[in-house]
């Protein structure tokens, strides 16, 4: 992918962050710090990686997303939205009666969505299960999975690895957003998950790490992850929880906030003056 | 039992989490064996204050549900009295083989406090939002199931359910709820609560939905329907003399809960009709329908909950009374 590409794929994500402010400005509270901080990934997989049409979101032949940790549904939305998959107005409609934006991601609700995820754990599974669908239905469709660090805690996420090797589900690519937080705080003072790429290759994953919020180094990871046959890939991002949002990101307990329409306003301005100095608006 | 009704219909000053979890240490502080078992939501439940009280016996399990349960087991099987704290979806649904088996089945103490019930699970959506709850943890034996209507009551029943032997689940509201019952009232666990007298129809309801119903017997008062309602706070065993009673004294019943139809208080009170007291029977509560995301206020009128939703069916129930119940 060439340069100019990339460029635009970190303008996207800034832009990600700015609707997903919006709407969660407007609604006066949400999950922040993990919508925050997969901006990137959601730029790259929606600007490029993923084949896609947005006109057709069911399309047979489009890659997959499961987005397992499935309370950054906002910042989903925004990518989608932002991707052509529904106007970006719509967006406003977050968690408002009878929207089809709930907090957590819902396959039946919102077009772009391929899984419902909303229970932590959960969402391995079903990607894997639709990868070895394709299999059978002999596509060679991508399957991509974000899961959170925190989520990794879950059994069921184990249960997943195991399983995904011994089917040697290659056209998996799992990524973890690990920012190292969780609800409660720290991850590593709850129920530590230090070694997470190892962790992973040990159960015989084909395993990188790279930086979380540069979508160049995203991008050469996935290409490198297609080439690892008969092995699912995962990528570990190493990101920030609440990054780019400039109430969110120094707060330590940054899980969920209330977001006054101030704060929202003052941090989108700051993302703005960004996009501003690349010559971009949102 | 020793009920002292507050009749203002306002919210609680304390939230139900606060109530809860300062009982917790007052119990835990002279009772060495009262440990609390948590998985990553102990800032949403309101157990932090607790783990600050009593860092070495508490135990942040994570994001594992499952592990939880089961560590709680473990907890109880060497003496100790674990609490174990989570969404109501995850107490129930997420784990329910662990209940089950490492729990109940081995006849072990435990307790399980389930948050978010029903529509209060509100901005969290679909997913979050249990209506089945109790119906999954009804059907495990000797199961000791409880919805505290407000603070007060939530401090009574901790006390109590601390000192008692077995497996229970609390469901309740994390924050502030409407305030039912003046301080120092204090309860019966599997005694229904008398709220209101009432000779045409009885209101059987639990948790948020106690409230509704007296708003309820008030417009039906203003109709010319007297009703009785009953808090059915705990859900099982079911205060079974109180349902016969209220059907032979009313002659109709309606029960309204804050779940599905299905499994709870509703089934609970059709049970009892049905072998003992056959009279008309109407239930409020979801209707074998999933949840969905908004505000609560919403939800209530989605879901058909408010009191005038109550009031219809009360109406219903009264204008069969006579005739055939085949
Ligand atoms: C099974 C399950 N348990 C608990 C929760 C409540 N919950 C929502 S998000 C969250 C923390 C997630 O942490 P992490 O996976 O690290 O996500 P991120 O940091 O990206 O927000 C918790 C405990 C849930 N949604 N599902
Ligand atoms: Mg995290």
């Amino acid at each position: 992918m060439d340069e100019q590409k990339i460029r635009e794929m970190g303008i996207l994500a800034h832009k990600i962050r700015v609707e997903t402010l919006r709407a969660m400005g407007k609604l006066g509270f949400g999950h922040i710090g993990g919508s925050m901080s997969i901006a990137e990934v959601l730029a790259v997989l929606y600007g490029g990686v993923m084949k896609i049409d947005p006109r057709n979101p069911g399309w047979d032949g489009r890659d997959w997303l499961v987005v397992s940790k499935g309370h950054a549904g906002p910042s989903v939305y925004a990518a989608l939205a932002l991707a052509g998959y529904f106007p970006t107005e719509e967006l406003l409609t977050l968690n408002q009666p009878g929207t089809n934006l709930p907090s957590h991601c819902d396959r039946l609700k919102t077009p772009g969505i391929d899984m419902t995820t909303g229970s932590l754990g959960q969402g391995i599974s079903t990607a894997i299960g639709v990868a070895l669908g394709h299999r059978l239905n002999k596509k060679d469709n991508y399957v991509y999975l974000i899961l959170g660090d925190g989520e990794c805690n879950e059994g069921q996420i184990w249960e997943g690895v195991q399983f995904a090797a011994h089917w040697q589900v290659d056209k998996l690519i799992a990524f973890v957003d690990a920012n190292k937080k969780q609800l409660d705080g720290y991850t590593q003072d709850i129920n530590d998950l230090t070694g997470l790429a190892g962790k992973f290759a040990c159960f015989g994953w084909h395993s990188q790490e790279v930086d979380g919020h540069d979508a160049g180094q995203i991008v050469a990871a996935v290409e490198k992850a297609k080439q690892a046959e008969g092995r699912p890939s995962v990528i570990v991002l190493d990101t920030v929880k609440g990054k780019g949002c400039c109430f969110a990101e120094p707060v330590f307990l940054n899980h969920h906030m209330n977001i006054s329409p101030d704060m929202a306003a003052e941090a989108i301005a700051e993302l703005e003056k960004d996009l501003a100095r690349c010559g971009c608006k949102s | 039992m020793n009920i002292v009704l507050d009749n203002n219909h306002s919210k609680e000053q304390v939230a139900m989490r606060d109530a809860y979890c300062q009982t917790l240490i007052e119990l835990a502080r002279w009772n060495e064996d009262i440990v609390a078992v948590d998985a990553d939501v102990m800032n949403s439940m309101g157990t932090v204050p607790f783990q600050k009280a009593f860092p070495d016996r508490t135990f942040n399990c994570g994001i594992q549900e499952a592990n939880m349960i089961g560590v709680a087991a473990g907890l109880s099987a060497t003496g100790k009295i674990p609490f174990a704290h989570t969404f109501g979806i995850f107490a129930t649904r997420r784990v329910c083989d662990q209940v089950f088996i490492s729990c109940s089945y081995a006849r072990l103490n435990v307790k399980i406090i389930g948050g978010d019930p029903g529509i209060t699970a509100a901005f969290n959506g679909g997913t979050h939002m249990p209506f089945e709850d109790m119906g999954i943890m009804r059907t495990i034996p000797e199961m000791t199931i409880i919805e505290p209507t407000d603070a007060t009551m939530m401090r009574d029943i901790t006390r109590q359910v601390a000192a008692r032997y077995g497996v229970f689940y609390i469901r309740s509201a994390r924050k502030n709820v409407v305030k039912v019952y003046g301080e120092g009232s204090t309860f019966e666990i599997g005694k229904a609560a008398p709220l209101r007298d009432g000779k045409d129809v009885t209101i059987i309801a639990a948790g948020i939905l106690v409230d509704e119903a007296l708003q309820a017997a008030d417009i039906l008062a203003g109709q010319g329907i007297s009703a009785r309602v009953l808090n059915m706070f705990t859900i099982k065993p079911i205060d079974k003399d109180a349902i016969i009673q209220a059907a032979q004294e009313t002659g109709a019943l309606v029960t309204a809960e804050n779940h599905s139809i299905i499994g709870g208080l509703g089934s609970a009170v059709a049970e009892v009709v049905a072998e003992n007291c056959l009279v008309p029977l109407e239930r409020i509560g979801a209707r074998d329908i999933f949840g969905e995301v908004g505000p609560e206020d919403y939800l209530k009128v989605r879901f058909q909950m408010t009191a005038s939703d109550i009031a219809a069916m009360a109406q219903k129930a009264v204008a069969r009374k006579g005739k055939s119940l085949a």
